[in-house]
């Protein structure tokens, strides 16, 4: 038996060893979609590539959401073999970019015009210094509450439209057993609601002061010791198994009527329809009360590795490919994000879909669009990760809310 | 003694051949382990923060990591994680070596399932023990389901109680290895001397006391460093089991390490706390080794 | 069964001896335990599973995540399985302990048995050089694979084991060695006996246990390794550990658990038949000498 798994897997073995060498005519990508629907999408990808004769290597490593593959991005740039484009977000692009690791690809950019599609705030993650240097997937926004409709209808609950419409409907659930939050309890979750709530309450101009320009005076001040009061409200209302619950399973609650509400990204809405779910009939989505106006963002994007010099046919056919308004579409309507141009015909959309470009669209006009906090597109990796250590810890009941408040300061400020 | 030519040709050469067959690995140590332990060392006192940088900043790392209470925390759990992890399973090891060598039957099924878990990668344990220590799908639910309602085992949930699970997943992992150690070292001890001392009246108690614990010195002292060796590494078993988590409640010095250089690209923070790793390593091993190897002579 | 050696003199009575059975008994359980839940895991369907109820036995037996952690379960981009993992794994492993316990070996002989000025020294610093964290040596061990052209090599990969491994192996052989008499050595020297020929012929014959020993703890620790093989592995010469890593810890999707633990006790067979095979000679090799400090 061993025997014969050993030969196939010789066979199975040369062949890919004599098919995904990364020879000139290929393109190495180091990403980290590694199971369903993205990994599916992204396969779109791979197989248009290889209509144009452009091999794919493919080099997924997860774990961390990210966080291994950045461990093995570092080395491979440090032993000088750069995969060809990497999957990024936010800061991580510009380290890399002022790091002088990336290509150009303003070619590219200007024969396909993306100065004038993509938001200026996007734009900002995607170029260093005047220079193209990745190619924006998607447009996911993170200030999203899902609900499950048959839960608020069969107890009277509307869509709350404020803080004291959505602390009434959480006791409503609560007194009817229903777990009024779905949540899983780690330290990117827990930021992702704070986000949310942090926006409500500060407001777009002191959310931009605390967390993009770091402002000591906005993460001290009593606006802020009031968002970790809210957070000590959510806390208290979410089931006792939240602690290391993966986000999947959170809507899972959700989705089967286990709980009714879930703040979470638009990543949620894929789960929503593999499960068959209808957006209006079975679930809702609604930006969080208070920041219906604005959108904080994070976006999904390949980072192009210089090879050494030009930019290859290889790699600007990549970028090319991922900022073509048929990828944009065909992946986004997968990934429950909107596409990264703003000139794609939201047709193939769903209703929530369709809402997101509406929205991603209008606070981009008006100046309301964001890069989120939690997801390292306000604030550099050192930032970020020192804003987790301390919304965690008030949330598992480390810190109250006045000692959280010192702490952000102080986390800031060490790891600025 | 007069030599021809030859032979103190030949004799050089021998003489030389030991130094040379030694050499390579000499070399690759100097190089791949200290040399880059003296550049992790560097680093510490540098501003790297993506990749290594080379601007000299003194001890700012440094006063910078005693500021993180994140460190503090990894260094308490690691306190509770490593004397809990050696001593119980030294405990556990030497417990079922002693049990093992009673001459029992089965011992040769008993042993390979003693020793298996050691063959898993902690990807593998750490996956498996998750799934057991889940209170919704692990073992406080299949209580729940056999009827004993009242069962609480949230551990890895609880935030005082999380690091015990690691604790409790890595003796599962490694107590078998060093009841191997153990046995081996029973099974070498001298018989004449117990049956000896039986003759003179003595109790199993005593004889095990008085005799065969003194003898197994050398054993204890291996499983020491064994055991303080892969507390030391422990990182993949955290990652797998709790991630660090609920909170901080299971960082380790190696997981922040990690997470401070390649996740939050605060590379020279990483490398001050690597540094007060290897400190620390160093304050116990070093007086070790020097007086095990002392005795050779 | 036993190893063949003397015996406890001890002897224990009625009562005792139950009793040791009995926790004898209740230790293996435990061992067994986290196996047992994720072999009769394995063998639902999903649906079972989310159900609840992780120590019964499967309702209805599939072998459908076997085949497909083997075969088409996603792990990047393409729904491979682990198959193709597990030949790169091959491919690195076995040079690498091959390289690794040889060296050892030879270290082992020239420091017990041909002693020269600093030779404890050396062996001390060869014994801390087994505590390096590895994640320090990360980056530095990245360039230098870079300057020798390794980097993404299965090559490059197994030198790196190779390195991080010979402490190990050389503790073991030179604790083994160190009792084995020298007049043998002594009597060959005499007789005209070179270095090579004195190890070939007198001390190989007899190193097969402690031989047994080095390799499973090398093949042990290389196969399982994940943080060298993620980041020195090209994208074609990724070890099994990686794979299994992307089929756990994806992110997103539905977690089918039963494909998770088939993937994990296929990605530990190797290692579990190893030491179900060889389990026997790791005892006698441990009593050979090498825990006599």
């Amino acid at each position: 038996m061993r025997a014969i798994l050993k030969t196939k897997a010789a066979i199975v073995g040369a062949l890919m060893a004599s098919t995904t060498v990364a020879a000139a005519g290929d393109v190495e990508v180091l990403h980290w979609w590694t199971s369903g629907g993205e990994a599916a999408a992204l396969n779109v990808l791979k197989q248009d590539l290889e209509g144009q004769g452009i091999g794919w290597t493919d080099m997924p490593v997860a774990g961390g959401g990210g966080e291994q593959a950045m461990t093995v991005l570092r080395a491979r740039v440090t032993a000088g073999n750069a995969p060809t484009a990497v999957q990024g977000l936010g800061f991580d692009i510009l380290d890399w970019g002022n790091q002088g690791a990336l290509a150009d690809l303003n070619e590219v950019a200007a024969k396909e015009g993306w100065d004038d599609v993509v938001p200026d705030a996007l734009k900002a993650f995607a170029k260093v210094d005047g220079k193209w240097v990745s190619a924006p997937v998607n447009v996911h926004s993170t200030n999203w509450v899902w609900a499950n409709k048959a839960v608020l209808d069969a107890n009277g609950i509307g869509v709350p439209t404020n803080w004291e419409e959505f602390t009434a409907a959480l006791d409503t659930l609560k007194a009817a057993g229903i777990t009024p939050i779905a949540h899983g309890g780690q330290a990117w979750q827990e930021a992702t609601v704070f986000d949310a709530i942090a926006m409500s309450v500060l407001g777009p101009d002191g959310y931009k002061a605390a967390f993009i320009d770091l402002d000591e005076e906005t993460l001290g001040s009593d606006a802020m010791k009031e968002a970790f009061d809210r957070m000590a409200v959510i806390r208290a209302n979410v089931d006792d198994n939240f602690s290391g619950r993966d986000w999947n399973l959170a809507t899972a609650m959700v989705i089967n009527g286990e709980a009714g509400f879930q703040m979470m990204g638009d990543w949620a809405k894929g789960e929503f329809l593999n499960a068959g779910k209808v957006p209006g009939e079975d679930f809702l989505c609604f930006r969080f009360p208070g920041t219906t106006e604005q959108v904080t963002f994070n976006a999904d994007q390949f980072m192009m590795f210089d090879q050494g010099g030009a930019v290859s046919t290889e790699q600007a056919a990549l970028a090319s490919a991922i900022l073509s308004p048929s990828f944009q579409s065909a992946f986004n309507v997968v990934k429950g994000s909107v596409p990264a141009r703003t000139d794609v015909s939201d047709a193939d959309f769903d209703a929530c879909g369709k809402q997101g470009m509406k929205d991603l669209a209008a606070a981009a006009a008006s100046g309301n669009l964001f890069g989120s906090m939690a997801h390292g597109h306000a604030a550099p990796a050192s930032v970020k990760n020192a804003i987790y250590d301390v919304v965690t810890a008030h949330f598992n009941g480390e810190y109250d809310s006045q000692t959280a408040v010192e702490e952000l300061v102080d986390a800031v400020s060490i790891a600025k | 003694m007069a030599h021809s030519a030859d032979a103190d040709f030949k004799t050089r050469l021998q003489a030389w051949i030991p130094k040379l067959v030694l050499s390579p690995s000499v070399a690759m140590m100097l190089v791949f382990v200290y040399g880059f332990i003296l550049f992790s060392v560097y680093l510490s006192f540098t501003d790297s923060r993506l990749l290594p940088s080379y601007g000299w900043v003194g001890f700012e790392n440094y006063s910078k990591l005693w500021r993180l209470s994140h460190w503090e925390i990894s260094l308490k759990n690691m306190g509770i994680f490593a004397a809990l992890y050696i001593s119980i399973c030294t405990a556990i090891g030497l417990g079922l070596a002693i049990f093992l060598d009673q001459k029992i039957r089965g011992e040769g099924l008993l042993r390979p399932i003693y020793l298996y878990p050691m063959a898993l990668s902690f990807i593998v344990t750490g996956t498996a023990w998750k799934w057991f220590l889940d209170p919704g799908i692990g073992l406080e639910n299949v209580m729940h389901t056999w009827g004993w309602e009242s069962f609480r085992f949230n551990w890895i949930k609880d935030r005082d109680f999380a690091i015990y699970t690691v604790v409790i997943a890595a003796v599962w992992q490694t107590s078998g290895f060093v009841m191997a150690m153990f046995l081996a070292g029973l099974r070498g001890i001298d018989n004449e001397i117990l049956k000896a001392a039986q003759m003179d009246g003595a109790s199993n108690w005593n004889l095990y006391r008085r005799i065969i614990i003194p003898q197994l010195r050398p054993a204890f002292l291996s499983a020491f460093v064994i055991l303080s060796h892969l507390a030391i590494k422990t990182f993949d078993l955290v990652i797998a089991l709790t991630g660090g988590g609920p909170g901080r409640a299971t960082e380790l010095p190696a997981t922040f390490m990690y997470s401070y250089t390649f996740s939050r690209n605060q590379m020279g923070i990483g490398a001050a706390s690597a540094t007060i790793m290897l400190m620390t390593i160093a304050a116990i091993m070093i007086p070790y080794l020097y007086s095990e190897l002392r005795e050779k002579r | 069964m036993s190893v063949a050696s003397q015996d406890t003199a001890i002897r224990t009575g009625r009562v005792t001896r139950k009793l040791i059975y009995l926790v004898l008994v209740l230790f293996a359980l435990f061992y067994m335990l986290p196996l047992y839940v994720m072999l009769v895991n394995s063998v639902k369907p999903l649906s079972e599973i989310t159900g609840g109820g992780m120590m019964n036995l499967p309702q209805a037996f599939t072998l459908e995540p076997w085949a497909k952690a083997w075969s088409s379960a996603q792990i990047g981009v393409e729904p491979t399985g682990l198959a193709p993992y597990f030949w790169n794994s091959i491919k690195m492993v076995v040079p690498a302990v091959a390289v690794s316990t040889v060296l050892g070996a030879l270290n082992g002989y020239v420091l017990t048995k041909w002693r020269f000025r600093y030779d404890t020294i050396l062996f001390g610093l060869m014994l801390f050089a087994c505590f390096i964290p590895f994640q320090i040596v990360l980056i530095p061990m990245a360039r230098m694979l870079g300057l020798m052209g390794l980097a993404g090599t299965t090559w490059g990969l197994a030198l790196v084991h190779v390195v991080y491994g010979i402490g190990f192996t050389t503790l073991y052989f030179r604790n083994y060695y160190a009792v084995f008499p020298t007049e043998l050595i002594r009597a060959a020297q005499i007789d005209g006996a070179g270095f090579f020929q004195i190890f070939w012929r007198i001390l190989l014959p007899s190193s097969g246990p402690i031989a047994v020993v080095s390799v499973i703890w090398q093949f042990t620790n290389i196969w399982n390794d994940f943080l060298f093989g993620a980041s020195f592995a090209g994208a074609d010469s990724q070890p099994m550990t990686v794979a299994l890593n992307n089929l756990v810890q994806a992110s997103h999707g539905v977690k089918e658990y039963n494909v998770h633990f088939a993937g994990a006790i296929l990605a530990a067979m190797p290692t579990l038949l190893v030491y179900i095979v060889a389990g026997r000679y790791f005892v006698r090799g441990l009593m050979a000498g090498s825990v006599k400090g």
